[in-house]
């Protein structure tokens, strides 16, 4: 495994403030020594590394945005580092720090009463406690707002039904943000610990992309909540939303890891790898091209992260700004990874070098968290006032 | 037990260096990092303040962007942090950055002064022992652990081929900290926002009286080895080959006093 440099043409590193620097370098080093030795066996395994969570949560890693309840109380662009750190190494460990911290720990510091943020927000944040979040179902990915599954009141009761489908650590976990429609047909969302009966998760097998990922269809057969377990300020759609918004964002900068990951991967081979007599097949104008299209596209999306992460902290951010930064660079992050194997020849397609497994992951971060095409028309809406979804 | 730490910020191990053009110093556009046997230093000092009680401050001599090394060192568990800071301070030799180390300190009592052993740039190992000589306090060097007695320490020394030294010395004192004696932590997102509350003092290196002048040593000509290549061919029998063989390793020391 070649050792990776950083990846800084434009200088976007002179931008950050020494902690911003520490954060970025000490998730790094953590990354590089805990993860890089595992990340290759795992995938190939199937396996997601369990045995690191406990070590995450002593890095403060889970919900590191939020300001109590053991959390670090870190800035938007400081949490972006950390997520592009975590990526650089694979996108199925982002994937599970992004859906402990946005998608469960957020919506129960923003939608919880304080009751549940006492009960639960501790244990999350070390990791004793694993979350997922279960919105999407089989029949409703990109428009989620026709979900089935249903919450019922009975007395003090809630009664929840349905099947959710490519819910991320779902087997793992202990609690699930479930998102279910109540009988005026308003999409709420519901804290359900996994061992309550009629509670079932079963793994997607046969995945080619975030292998060291868990990834699981729920079903909800008449589990019984008590009320109190309803998230009160959720209401609607839009609160469902609100989480994704945050998600995203922290991908907008994860991805920007994996992409410098293969760019610095496809330099470096091409700087020894030899054809045609003894040049590199760097020093060709075609290899040349692949690599500068690479870190041009690189450096725009980095000041895009930090731009859209320094409004972000300023409270200015909208969340077509954080679709703008989600769609671009997904999409550079994708078309990077599959230069960079192009330009491995042969070698990019074993697991020698990481640039395959960067590339099948990015697969699965195109389509999850709104789909690179859902954003356009979420950024068409915006700027011209017209949906184009339906 | 107090506890004070010198750390020295060098070209990251793997930074690719250029030497300027007068082949002086080098390019310094590469990213730093803390010293190695520095950061065994800190988190021995650590280990012992969470063991014994007491407090563990932090100092380095370094330009601006030192300071890197001391934030971190806070968001490990640190206390407090010391920059003796100035332009060009990089370029002090190991008499003046012990001397100003002693200045930035007067009338402070420090139990335990720990340095790395050496620095993973000039390798002069130096720093600690001329400390100790400045400070008129005993010192021992290559240190592998520390134990508190009472009115000192007891510590264990690396000797040469796979020996050790146990010593009990008087405090206060200096102990220069070998690489690899423990398990180095990091700094934690938490560390990280917590240091942003803790003390990190600035001395300005020249009102010290610290610059160059205080060298004692004379840096002539940094160069790059130019890449010798040399290859003998070893023919005849297998008898008058080993031979051969052997006189070449013993005239360049190899398995010498075996
Ligand atoms: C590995 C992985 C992990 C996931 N983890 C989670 C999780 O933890 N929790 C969760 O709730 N969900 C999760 N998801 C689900 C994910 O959010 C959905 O897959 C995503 O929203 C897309 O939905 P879909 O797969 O049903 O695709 P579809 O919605 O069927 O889309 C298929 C194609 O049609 C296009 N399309 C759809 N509608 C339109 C339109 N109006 N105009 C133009 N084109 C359109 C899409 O852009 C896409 O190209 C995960 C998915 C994966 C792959």
């Amino acid at each position: 495994m070649l050792k990776f440099r950083d990846v800084d043409f434009l200088q976007v590193g002179s931008l950050l403030s020494p902690d911003e620097l520490l954060v970025r370098d000490s998730t790094r080093q953590w990354a590089e020594q805990n993860l890089t030795p595992i990340i290759e066996t795992c995938a190939r395994e199937g396996r997601f590394p369990l045995e690191l969570v406990p070590e995450m949560g002593r890095m403060s890693f889970f919900g590191a945005t939020l300001r109590d309840f053991g959390c670090a109380g870190m800035s938007n662009v400081e949490y972006g580092l950390v997520m592009q750190e975590l990526e650089r190494v694979d996108s199925g460990i982002r994937s599970f720090v992004s859906v402990q911290s946005a998608l469960v720990m957020f919506p129960i510091s923003t939608f919880g009463s304080e009751e549940q943020k006492q009960r639960w927000l501790p244990p999350l944040s070390t990791g004793e406690v694993i979350g997922c979040f279960g919105l999407t179902e089989s029949d409703f990915g990109s428009n989620p707002g026709g979900m089935r599954t249903t919450a019922r009141h009975v007395g003090d009761e809630v009664v929840l039904n349905g099947e959710k489908m490519w819910i991320t650590s779902g087997s793992i976990s202990q609690l699930a943000v479930i998102w279910a429609k109540d009988e005026e047909g308003s999409i709420r969302g519901y804290l359900v610990e996994t061992d309550r009966p009629g509670f079932r998760a079963e793994d997607v097998h046969g995945k080619y992309s975030l292998r060291a990922s868990v990834t699981s269809g729920l079903v909800l057969q008449d589990v019984r909540i008590p009320a109190g377990n309803e998230l009160p300020e959720a209401r609607g759609l839009r609160s469902a939303l609100q989480c994704l918004s945050q998600a995203r964002y922290g991908i907008g900068w994860g991805v920007l890891g994996a992409a410098m990951q293969c760019y610095d991967t496809a330099l470096q081979y091409a700087g020894f790898r030899k054809q045609f007599g003894d040049k590199p097949i760097a020093a060709h104008q075609l290899v040349q091209q692949k690599l500068v299209w690479m870190i041009t596209e690189i450096s725009k999306a980095q000041l895009l992260a930090l731009h859209v992460g320094r409004l972000k902290d300023q409270g200015k951010a909208d969340f077509s700004h954080i679709s703008m930064l989600k769609r671009n660079n997904v999409a550079i992050a994708l078309e990077t990874a599959r230069l960079a194997r192009d330009i491995l020849g042969a070698n990019g397609i074993a697991d020698e070098y990481p640039v395959f497994r960067h590339m099948a992951n990015l697969e699965s971060v195109n389509t999850y968290e709104g789909t690179h095409d859902i954003h356009t028309l979420i950024i068409g809406e915006k700027i011209t006032g017209l949906g184009a979804f339906y | 037990m107090k506890l004070l730490v010198c750390l020295k910020q060098v070209p990251a191990k793997d930074a690719p260096l250029k030497l300027n053009s007068a082949g002086s110093w080098i390019v310094e556009d590469v990213s730093y990092e803390v010293s190695e046997p520095d950061a065994y230093a800190l988190e021995e000092a650590l280990r012992q303040k969470e063991a014994h009680g007491g407090e563990v401050t932090v100092i380095t001599v370094g330009p601006q962007r030192a300071a890197q090394v001391l934030r971190e060192a806070l968001a490990k568990g640190a206390d407090k942090a010391i920059h003796v800071e100035g332009d060009g301070t990089q370029l002090l030799d190991s008499f003046a950055t012990a001397e100003a180390i002693t200045r930035a300190i007067p009338g402070q009592h420090f139990d335990l002064i720990l340095t790395g052993l050496q620095s993973d740039d000039s390798g002069a190992a130096q720093v600690g022992v001329i400390l100790a000589e400045l400070m008129g306090i005993p010192h021992a060097t290559i240190i592998m652990q520390i134990e508190p007695v009472p009115g000192g320490v007891r510590v264990k020394r690396e000797l040469e081929g796979g020996a050790f030294q146990y010593l009990e010395m008087p405090t206060p004192a200096v102990l220069t900290i070998q690489s690899g004696i423990n398990k180095l932590r990091y700094a934690t997102l938490m560390g990280i926002k917590q240091a942003k509350s803790k003390p990190l003092s600035k001395i300005n290196a020249e009102t010290d009286g610290i610059s160059v002048e205080l060298n004692r040593l004379v840096i002539e000509r940094l160069y790059v080895p130019g890449a010798q290549k040399k290859t003998e061919r070893i023919t005849g029998t297998a008898k008058d080959a080993a031979a051969r063989i052997a006189s070449v390793l013993k005239a360049q020391g190899i398995g010498a006093g075996e």
